[in-house]
């Protein structure tokens, strides 16, 4: 089956639209945020302030890029595991984040979350940082620039590829998948 | 007596920084292009034929291969007859990964305090080091850039001796099952068994060293080694857990005499980016 290809901002039926299982290539505006820049962005939602990147339709990227080298947009920059990020995402989702992109297992808490919000888990493959960093023409820090690697970034992206791993129904495709291929 | 400067060691530290992060090891990538004669789901495939692209264009471009560009592991085997002069190891080490993390363009991914303020270093120092003193004059250094995930996945049980082979292959294979998808596979799993509470655990690190496709000496062991394997491989996460036959590439078992009232055993797993270098200065 051919790749869907999809970009922010999303709506609720671009979600809906989508299947565990399904592979996607993303074009557009992607933002990045790991676990020390969802911290802080939950602090500031608890406290009802702005924050520094409107979330609404957009992709949340779990990601802590290598330097760019000189002519790189940046550098290796593949995904870091989901689950560290499993505390903040239900809030995320609240505040109108519509897919986040890592790898790794999600919580039943943030499965929840992704079906009452209608929000979309993907995981591009973990260590392909190099392969991953080609899909990606732009960075650009837009928050937090003294996090580093942590940093809240606004990329760029061009059929950046992942797949569905919870879509907005309940399905899982980590749970599917290895059901087919147990012995 | 032999002098050795701390400023060599140093050198070849910073450029087995960088070596470590863009070219994956022979035996790994091989086990990777094997997998995908065996690998039976589709999307196992194309996640595989991904990872290899990745590691050739890492090697092409002359970029790390994962992102994540690890804490600096050392092993180091220092000879007796070397006299180290011009500073300690630690500084020279130390100078070696400040280099190379910085002119290789690697991640800086380590924080001071690991419990409130978890402020970067910066430099991606300080670094793990293990030093033994050993007969001879060469220093062997034995580095591994050892990424966050799936160190996160590992684990130190004190099992019981009662427990037996039965307990040792359960306490493995069930831990790795509960990792899943998240130390990104296809994994590579070291295994301790026997020592200390710590030893035991060092001894599953250093497993992670052993070349791809070699078995461990002992040939009863060597048969435990396939058969967690293969029990690992029947769960069927697969690649990336998408679904598929290569969850792991290999298991490896290091052992150590036991106290009698224990049976140490720690799985210390590693991503498919299995990296690390060695060499004699």
């Amino acid at each position: 089956m051919e790749p869907k290809k999809i970009s922010a901002p999303l709506s609720d039926a671009d979600v809906l639209a989508l299947k565990a299982g399904d592979n996607v290539l993303i074009s557009g505006i992607i933002y990045t945020a790991r676990d020390a820049a969802h911290k802080k962005l939950i602090e500031l939602m608890e406290k009802n302030e702005d924050l520094p990147i409107d979330l609404k339709g957009q992709f949340i990227y779990y990601v802590g890029p290598a330097p760019a080298k000189p002519g790189q947009a940046i550098g290796s920059a593949g995904p870091t595991t989901s689950g560290r990020m499993d505390a903040y995402t239900p809030m995320m989702l609240e505040k109108g984040m519509k897919a986040c992109i890592g790898k790794g297992l999600r919580n039943q808490a943030v499965k929840e979350a992704l079906k009452k919000y209608k929000g979309v888990y993907l995981a591009a493959v973990g260590g392909a940082g190099a392969l991953l960093s080609k899909r990606i023409i732009k960075s650009e820090v837009v928050a937090y620039p003294e996090l580093g690697p942590e940093a809240i970034r606004k990329l760029e992206v061009k059929d950046f590829p992942a797949t569905v791993i919870n879509d907005a129904y309940g399905n899982d495709l980590y749970a599917d998948g290895a059901k087919k291929y147990a012995r | 007596m032999r002098e050795l400067a701390a400023s060599v060691i140093s050198d070849h530290v910073a450029e087995m920084c960088q070596k470590a992060n863009i070219y994956l090891g022979e035996d790994v990538f091989s086990a990777l292009k094997k997998s995908m004669d065996t690998e039976e789901s589709p999307t196992g495939k194309e996640v595989l034929k991904q990872l290899i692209e990745n590691v050739e264009i890492a090697r092409n471009e002359q970029i790390p291969i994962c992102q994540d560009t690890g804490f600096a592991v050392f092993f180091v085997e220092w000879g007796q007859e070397v006299h180290l002069t011009g500073g300690t190891l630690e500084e020279a080490i130390h100078a070696g990964v400040r280099k190379g993390y910085e002119e290789g363009y690697l991640r800086k991914s380590i924080v001071d305090d690991p419990l409130y303020q978890r402020k970067n270093t910066g430099d991606n120092t300080p670094a793990v080091i293990y030093t033994d003193l050993v007969p001879g004059d060469k220093v062997k250094i034995s580095f591994a850039p050892k990424g966050g995930g799936s160190e996160n996945m590992s684990t130190v049980k004190m099992l019981k001796p009662s427990d037996g082979e039965a307990g040792v292959i359960d306490f493995v294979v069930n831990h790795v099952k509960a990792a899943g998808p998240n130390p990104c596979p296809p994994i590579v799993v070291g295994v301790g068994i026997g020592g200390t509470f710590d030893k035991v655990a060092v001894m599953a690190k250093k497993a992670l060293f052993r070349q791809i496709g070699s078995k461990h000496g002992d040939p009863v062991f060597a048969e435990l080694e396939a058969k967690i394997l293969s029990k690992i491989n029947d769960l069927g996460v697969g690649p990336q857990g998408f679904g598929g036959r290569t969850f792991a590439l290999a298991v490896h078992i290091e052992t150590f005499p036991s106290h009698i009232a224990s049976m140490a055993a720690a799985v210390n797993i590693n991503c498919h980016a299995c990296r690390h270098l060695e060499r004699e200065i």
